[in-house]
């Protein structure tokens, strides 16, 4: 980015705008301006398809006074719309004017990127679709339907306030993700595989065939699978997007807003003993090229690694500037948000279960009767009762620590607390996927990661009772 | 508004279309948080946005932007067709036919919103809080009182002659009540729809959300078994909703659905009658046309007990060598059309609550789920999903249950309704459903 912040952002002008916001009074005042464009295509029945193509520009301003925060946004970058919003947002303050610090350049730092997506041609990420709808095909007669998906986006941003900070970021993501149904008869079962990344085309200049040969594997081997069982046993998780388990029943909990309204099973339990001492986790949103990460968060501040569960104590939650300054603590770089439509709130970056000592095999090995839930689907928490659900896309019977018949229709369910407890061994395998998170109406970008993780004991909800 | 969709369409022609399509839509949303009897969020926006359909000989493309100005518009055309190109071509590519006028549509937007200043649905909002914590002693608060309205314009211009005009006002409020005694904390949801802020009654949001809560203190874990389960009206329309996803054609014409082979088949027990219904004033998905500016209509989806009809938008009914139904949905500038339903509506029985639960005699009652997103399999239609609400025994509500799940099959689930009861409800999540509470004549239930 150059000094104007590639064209989003004028200091001077950015100056006035927040000068505007605080005419009438208030603690604090930011303008967050945003060009974010992006593609998208998919194959399907073989076709190349739903080609499509997006650019947005726009900004939003706040001004927080007390605990009010008063939020405005528009489309476009046009001063004059700028400075409206700014009015609009200050219109129901009756304040005395504040001053806005001079502002300071904070020298972007984006995180890299080797290969623009938007400078690779089109036909190229065509022929990338063709390549998977192959190679997922080439799996099995049983594959009848193949869905492929690319996806790009870039997200520039510039951030300014009334403490004197004037920063930006430049964002640019890749993803592919392949759905494949398998059908014998009248079965039929899906089976579904993503990769993508804070990174460049070089991403998919891999083996990227290997993402649809996985997903076709999957519904091709529920074709076999027996209706899950029902009732409470220990559960393996496996690694990768298994890290969602912990993103929902600790993750969501740790944010500090939920925690303030006492609405997280996780308040007031600071330096507790949480989990087993085997259990470390962090939220990390420097991770080189990961999903989640970003070079600041939507509030300017930077990204950290934030160890939030530490030998099973827990020592950090995860805060924006509103819920840092109301504990008196910084910013932990958790102020996201979808869009310059949106106000920033605390989100999750990368969240993930630190690799431990335990072989996997060994894990699986010790259980007479279980279930292996290799990956999920997605699931969902409630932070203040702690009521977690995951709806496993790919499980296993464990019978006398050993993997047998695949399952269908299995969902685990618990409470938070409960199963973190019950988690009594952590992989020494580890990886990270990625997934979209929604709260409060805002989608955003997280990865989750984990190696394999054992809960002692969870109640999975299938049909066979 | 018009003419921007209108130089849209003849740009995205002049750079190579054979036909194109645009969506225009302005709307200016308010959106105020409160919490602790204080306004803790006040938003205000107008956000306009552009989206071109573009055909060349059956390939299509799609682009979107905010900027409306002369070349921001020419600009976005462009890219639409620059899409196409990348496209592999489709015989069933095509824009729609132009249809006659769509049936004139009365109520979609009230001029009362105009009538509400910002401070006023602030206070609605902090009204709601004030109920919920009103209502009983063992509310320790809410996590938010929300209120939310949107004022949205739209217009639909095809290069054939097709399209649509409309405005469409909406509201809404919901809060999320926390209760408890001693350690741990129940949830519980209350919401209102409107038009207007005038429709929404604050008090009787926050005592849902109260009641709801409250009622969940003491919950404990059912065992495992097969039972008589009732679904209240917002977990029908979450299984509303699902079926509906699944009674797209596009889902069926691509091997995806559930209903694929059942059309003319018995897919019901005779107490579920469900149609999509365009043309209700009270719905969310009404308008006087659809996503591609095809009017809207009354389609009878199930009724007897038989599957009548997919949902069909242009493309598929093409396919299909059928009619579209009206059913070409969207989300709005930045995704292009596809087959979805306007409002699902499923048509109420005879019996009440009482009367529902004494037909169960031993059974659940379920009045909330998690994870359908990832908890159904909509190939298949086999689910399994997280569930919470209270057990019924003797025909009377017992303890509160909790952390269970139901499972099944969609197809099995509908041809086991025993009876629909005789109050009906809007729901807004996901898509626009109003469905009264449904009784199932046996689920799986999965706790301890």
């Amino acid at each position: 980015m150059t000094a104007d912040f590639a064209g989003l952002l004028d200091p001077s002008v950015a100056e006035r705008i927040l000068g505007r916001a605080l005419a009438s009074g208030g603690d604090f005042a930011e303008v967050f301006a945003e060009r974010r464009g992006g593609l998208t295509m998919a194959i399907d029945e073989s076709r190349i398809e739903a080609v499509q193509s997006g650019a947005e520009q726009g900004a939003g301003v706040r001004v927080v006074s007390g605990a009010t925060t008063y939020f405005a946004h528009v489309d476009g970058l046009d001063p004059a719309d700028l400075e409206r919003a700014a009015g609009e947002a200050a219109a129901a303050l009756r304040g005395q004017r504040a001053e806005p610090r001079p502002l300071r350049t904070r020298e972007p730092m984006p995180l890299p990127i080797e290969r623009r997506p938007e400078q690779v041609p089109g036909s190229r990420k065509a022929a990338l679709l063709r390549e998977l709808d192959e190679h997922g095909r080439g799996e099995g007669g049983e594959i009848f339907q193949l869905r492929a998906s690319y996806a790009e986006g870039r997200r520039e941003v510039a951030i300014a306030n009334s403490e004197g900070l004037l920063t930006g970021d430049d964002r640019t993501r890749v993803r592919i993700g392949v759905q494949a149904v398998a059908r014998r008869g009248d079965r039929a079962e899906t089976g579904a595989e993503t990769l993508g990344g804070h990174r460049g085309y070089e991403l998919l200049e891999e083996d990227p065939g290997e993402i649809a040969r996985g997903a076709a594997r999957k519904a091709l081997t529920l074709l076999d699978a027996v209706p899950a069982p029902a009732g409470a046993m220990p559960v393996v998780v496996g690694g990768g997007f298994g890290g969602v388990l912990f993103h929902e029943m600790t993750g969501h909990g740790l944010e500090a807003d939920h925690v303030q309204k006492d609405a997280s099973v996780y308040a007031g339990r600071l330096d507790e003993q949480v989990a087993q001492p085997l259990l470390t986790a962090y939220d990390d949103g420097r991770l080189a090229g990961e999903w989640g990460s970003e070079g600041i968060d939507d509030e300017g501040t930077p990204t950290q690694k934030t160890e939030v569960i530490a030998g099973g104590r827990l020592t950090s939650f995860l805060y924006d500037r509103i819920t840092a300054s109301r504990d008196g603590v910084a910013s932990t770089g958790n102020g996201r948000r979808e869009s310059f439509r949106h106000l920033p709130i605390p989100r999750m970056t990368n969240t993930y279960i630190a690799p431990g000592d335990a072989e996997p095999q060994a894990m699986i090995g010790e259980v007479r009767r279980g279930f292996y839930a290799v990956s999920f689907g997605g699931g969902q928490v409630d932070p203040a009762t702690g009521d977690f659900v995951f709806g496993v896309s790919e499980g296993y019977l464990i019978e006398n620590g050993r993997v047998t018949a695949p399952c269908r229709g299995a969902t685990l369910i618990g409470n938070c607390l409960d199963a973190l407890g019950a988690i009594d061994a952590v992989g020494n395998d580890f990886w990270m996927k990625t997934g979209i998170c929604g709260k409060g109406g805002q989608r955003v970008p997280v990865g989750t990661g984990q190696g394999h993780v054992r809960i002692a004991k969870m109640t999975v909800g299938g049909t066979e009772v | 508004m018009r003419e921007g969709a209108e130089r849209a369409v003849e740009a995205a022609l002049a750079c190579g279309a054979g036909d194109a399509e645009a969506y225009a839509s302005e709307a200016t949303r308010r959106e105020v948080r409160a919490h602790g009897g204080k306004v803790e969020s006040l938003g205000a926006a107008t956000q306009r946005g552009l989206g071109v359909r573009a055909w060349i000989e059956g390939r299509v493309g799609y682009a979107y932007g905010t900027d409306l100005s002369r070349q921001g518009v020419a600009e976005i055309a462009e890219r639409a067709v620059g899409m196409a190109r990348l496209a592999d071509p489709d015989e069933f590519a095509a824009p729609p036919a132009a249809a006659g006028e769509p049936p004139p549509l009365e109520g979609l937007s009230d001029p009362g919103i105009a009538a509400w200043p910002t401070d006023r649905v602030a206070e609605l909002a902090l009204a709601v809080e004030r109920a919920a914590l009103d209502r009983d002693d063992r509310v320790r608060g809410v996590e938010q009182a929300v209120y939310s309205d949107s004022v949205e314009q739209v217009a639909i211009v095809g290069s054939r002659g097709t399209g649509g005009e409309y405005e469409a006002s909406s509201c809404y409020a919901y809060t999320q009540a926390l209760a408890g005694e001693g350690a741990g904390s129940e949830t519980g949801l209350g919401f209102g729809v409107g038009r207007a802020p005038g429709s929404l009654d604050p008090a009787a949001i926050g005592r849902e959300a109260a009641d709801r809560a409250v009622g969940m203190i003491g919950s404990v874990k059912p065992s495992s078994r097969s039972c008589p389960v009732i679904l209240d009206e917002t977990v029908a329309a979450s299984f509303v909703d699902l079926i509906g996803k699944a009674l797209s054609a596009d889902a069926v014409q691509r091997g995806r659905s559930p209903f694929a082979s059942l059309l003319g088949e018995r897919v019901a027990a005779d107490a579920f009658v469900l149609r999509d219904d365009g043309l209700l004033p009270d719905g969310f998905g009404s308008a006087p046309v659809d996503a591609e500016g095809v009017p809207h209509r009354r389609t009878p989806l199930i009724e007897a007990g038989t599957l009548r009809t997919f949902l069909h938008d242009t493309y598929t009914a093409r396919r299909a060598g059928a009619a579209s139904t009206g059913n070409a949905g969207r989300t709005g500038y930045r995704a292009p059309p596809g087959v979805a339903a306007s409002n699902l509506v499923v048509n109420p029985g005879t019996p009440d609550g009482g009367e529902l639960r004494e037909e169960v005699g031993d059974g659940v009652e379920v009045t909330d789920v998690a994870g359908l997103h990832s908890g159904v399999n909509p190939v298949t239609g086999i689910f399994s999903v997280g569930a919470s609400g209270r057990a019924i025994r003797g025909g009377e509500p017992a303890e509160p249950l909790r952390e269970f799940t139901i499972a099944g099959d969609l197809v099995s689930m509908l041809r086991s309704v025993r009876a629909a009861g005789a109050t009906s409800r809007w729901v807004p999540f996901g898509g626009s459903v109003s469905t009264p509470p449904l009784l199932i004549g046996e689920m799986t239930v999965a706790g301890s």
